[in-house]
């Protein structure tokens, strides 16, 4: 057999049948949540379908939640049509004996969070979520990706997934990032690079010495953002990383069969001289800390730069874009990002709602204050998540500096809940999309790292997070 | 629900990346339904903060009332996976959407709804958009065309899935089923990966 792609390979151990021109696919772990899996269970009904393999799914509760309170469970959940979709999660559940963390239980969380937390998310499955951050599960070398209610439906009913053959992308990062350059920053600027339909009709393999150099969490942030180049899926290969990170989970820690996984894994990897439809490479040593300007995660410049000009854009779709997000950002042409005041701050999100992300604004922020005037909040990815945080300390020095510390879900990141920013409020955010209105009516969303997020807190505004001087708990720990 | 040729004008809506938070805003998520999603669609684009439709949003103007047909810049419906925003374009009447390219997960969702995502090749869709007020376009779902108002004819491509969900109307549980011995052999052979 001729040479592979991790993609290929994944593909070829899941294939069930071939109908016409789709392939159908076996899937290995369908994650549910409130708000796209109600429909599938009322499809189901209709047709009088159950769910073939309720073993392999696991729902929890994340877009809608309250962050705070969640100890009172659904009953406690303010606003009326969430606390019915959450209901409604908890019955279908129960009613096809599918696995579900309770609201307030500290398994609970994001999605894209407790699936590789649990160690539900494993090298060499397929994983289905109605939910396009998805992709954040190929870090571990699943092929993984989001799909809509219907599927959902299917999947429930079938455990297959039909989809056609997409192209293979090898993106590569080379040498290392600098002092503040973390993996969204990486995403951020492969995004700028490949612009928002770049990743289209492709699925990206991440590669090169910088990927192997990354933690599981800094994977996970990179994989997650596959989806805002446009592509529906991005996969690291399995290493010694992922096996550690497995082996410390709640599902891998009492296997007695992880030798013979360790064994399949080990051989999840493209083959060297693979066929790649398309190869692009990025020298770490360029990319700068991040922050998009506009309204799409593609419109996104260095700390340094500046809002384009939209009469140098020659495309005249993308330069109306253009205008358009000008307008709705509040921002000038040329107009410099640094400086801009914040009203807002979003710490979260299935992209950066994990430990190392919270540690990473602990480090910037211990000793110091927020901004008077800026309303700054954490919100953890999971219950676990939380509870880790809180055993370092990271939650005093998250009060004390003036943020808000909240309970798990997805919060701002799309604002199905209370936690909104008002119309023309600024924000910096760690979540990945800046689209109108996604945060909020009018609201103006700025992407960036969590360090970035947490620089911007202190000072008020964009600035880059290298020109602080060191956080005044550090200095005092060294003396 | 099948769909097989459309005759109507056609909205244009030329702007790229065109997200599904755009299509349809986070605030009419929380349904258990799939039906009466037509009031939020565009929410934002085609009301103002008072709830009043906005006069200079294309798709509030008279002339393209009952329109099925919406024309659109590349990239169209990415973002979230919500086939939220195919119900409710579905739900406000529209049966088409033609753009360069689009969101892959709102394609599949598009066609799982009987409506038609034609991509089309960017200066193609240029020529439509300049047609707009001069006709209605006539698409043929399975010739797989395009006729604008003056009679040039543009091709689509459409997977053979794609084209017989469209034309029949079939579910793709139902397809699916007739190779439940094929999911059984493959669950004898290896199962599920074995899960905690
Ligand atoms: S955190 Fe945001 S992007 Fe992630 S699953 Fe929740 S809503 Fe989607």
């Amino acid at each position: 057999m001729s040479a592979r792609t991790l993609y290929d390979k994944i593909w070829e151990s899941r294939l069930v049948a071939a109908d016409e021109d789709e392939t159908i696919l076996y899937v290995d772990l369908h994650l549910l949540y409130e708000v796209t899996s109600p429909q599938a269970f009322s499809g189901l009904r209709a047709a009088r379908r159950g769910v073939r393999r309720p073993d392999l799914t696991l729902a929890v509760g994340d877009h809608g939640v309250p962050t705070s309170n969640q100890a009172a469970g659904i009953a406690g959940v303010p606003d009326a049509a969430v606390r019915a979709q959450l209901a409604a999660l908890e019955a279908n559940a129960a009613a096809h004996a599918i696995e579900l963390y309770p609201l307030g239980d500290a398994r609970n969380g994001i999605v894209h969070v407790v699936g590789p937390e649990q160690g539900r998310t494993a090298p060499g499955m397929i994983i289905v979520c109605g939910d396009s951050h998805t992709s954040t599960h190929g870090a571990f070398g699943a092929l993984a990706f989001g799909i809509g209610a219907s599927d959902v439906e299917h999947v429930l009913a079938t455990q297959t997934v039909r989809l056609r053959k997409l192209k293979n992308m090898q993106v590569r990062f080379h040498g290392r990032c600098g002092p503040g350059v973390s993996a969204k920053d990486m995403a951020l600027a492969l995004i700028g690079a490949l612009g928002a339909d770049g990743g289209a009709g492709h699925v990206i393999e991440y590669c090169g010495d910088a990927v192997s150099g990354l933690s599981m969490e800094a994977r996970m942030t990179l994989c997650n953002m596959s989806i805002e180049a446009g592509a529906r899926a991005g996969l690291i290969a399995p290493d010694e990383s992922t096996f550690a990170y497995l082996r410390a989970t709640p599902a891998w820690r009492t296997r007695t069969d992880y030798a013979d996984a360790l064994i399949a894994w080990r051989g999840l990897r493209s083959d060297a001289d693979a066929h790649w439809d398309r190869v692009v490479d990025i020298e770490c040593s360029t990319i700068e800390p991040c922050v998009t300007w506009g309204t799409s995660p593609d419109q996104v410049v260095a700390i340094g730069g500046a809002a384009p000009e939209p009469a140098r854009i020659p495309d005249p779709t993308r330069r109306a874009s253009a205008v358009r997000a000008l307008a709705y950002m509040g921002l000038a042409p040329s107009q410099p990002l640094a400086g801009l005041p914040i009203d807002r701050v979003f710490i979260g999100s299935c992209t950066n709602g994990r430990i190392e992300d919270l540690r990473a604004v602990a480090e910037i922020v211990a000793g110091r204050r927020v901004a008077s005037g800026v309303r700054a909040m954490v919100v953890p990815g999971s219950g676990l998540v939380r509870r880790r945080a809180e055993a370092e300390g990271l939650d005093k020095i998250f009060l004390a500096a003036g943020f808000e510390w909240r309970e798990p879900g997805c919060s701002m990141c799309l604002g199905m809940n209370a936690d909104k920013a008002a119309p023309g409020e600024r924000v910096a955010s760690t979540s990945n999309r800046n689209f109108e209105g996604r945060q909020g009516r009018g609201a103006r969303t700025h992407l960036m790292s969590p360090a970035m997020a947490a620089a911007a807190a202190i000072a008020g505004a964009l600035v880059d997070v290298r020109l602080l001087a060191p956080a005044p708990a550090r200095i005092m720990e060294s003396a | 629900m099948t769909l097989s040729f459309i005759r109507s004008v056609a909205v244009p809506l030329p702007l790229a990346n065109v997200d599904t938070d755009q299509i349809l805003p986070k605030q009419f998520l929380t349904t258990l339904e799939r039906n009466g999603l037509a009031a939020g669609l565009f929410y934002d684009l085609r009301f103002d903060d008072r709830g009043e439709p906005r006069a200079d949003f294309v798709m509030n103007h008279p002339a393209y009332a009952g329109a099925e047909v919406l024309i659109a810049g590349a990239n169209f419906g990415c973002g979230s996976s919500r086939e939220h925003a195919a119900w409710a374009l579905a739900d406000f009447g529209l049966k088409c959407v033609i753009a360069p390219s689009f969101g892959e997960i709102f394609r599949s969702n598009c066609t799982n709804n009987a409506i038609l995502p034609a991509a089309l090749r960017g200066e193609e869709v240029v020529t439509l958009l300049a047609q707009v007020g001069a006709g209605a376009l006539s698409i043929d779902i399975a010739a797989q065309t395009i006729e604008a108002p003056s009679g040039e004819t543009f091709r689509f491509a459409l997977s053979s899935n794609e084209k017989r969900k469209l034309l029949n109307g079939f579910d793709d549980i139902a397809l699916t089923l007739r190779y439940v011995a094929e999911i059984e052999a493959f669950e004898g052979k290896r199962g599920g990966m074995r899960q905690p």
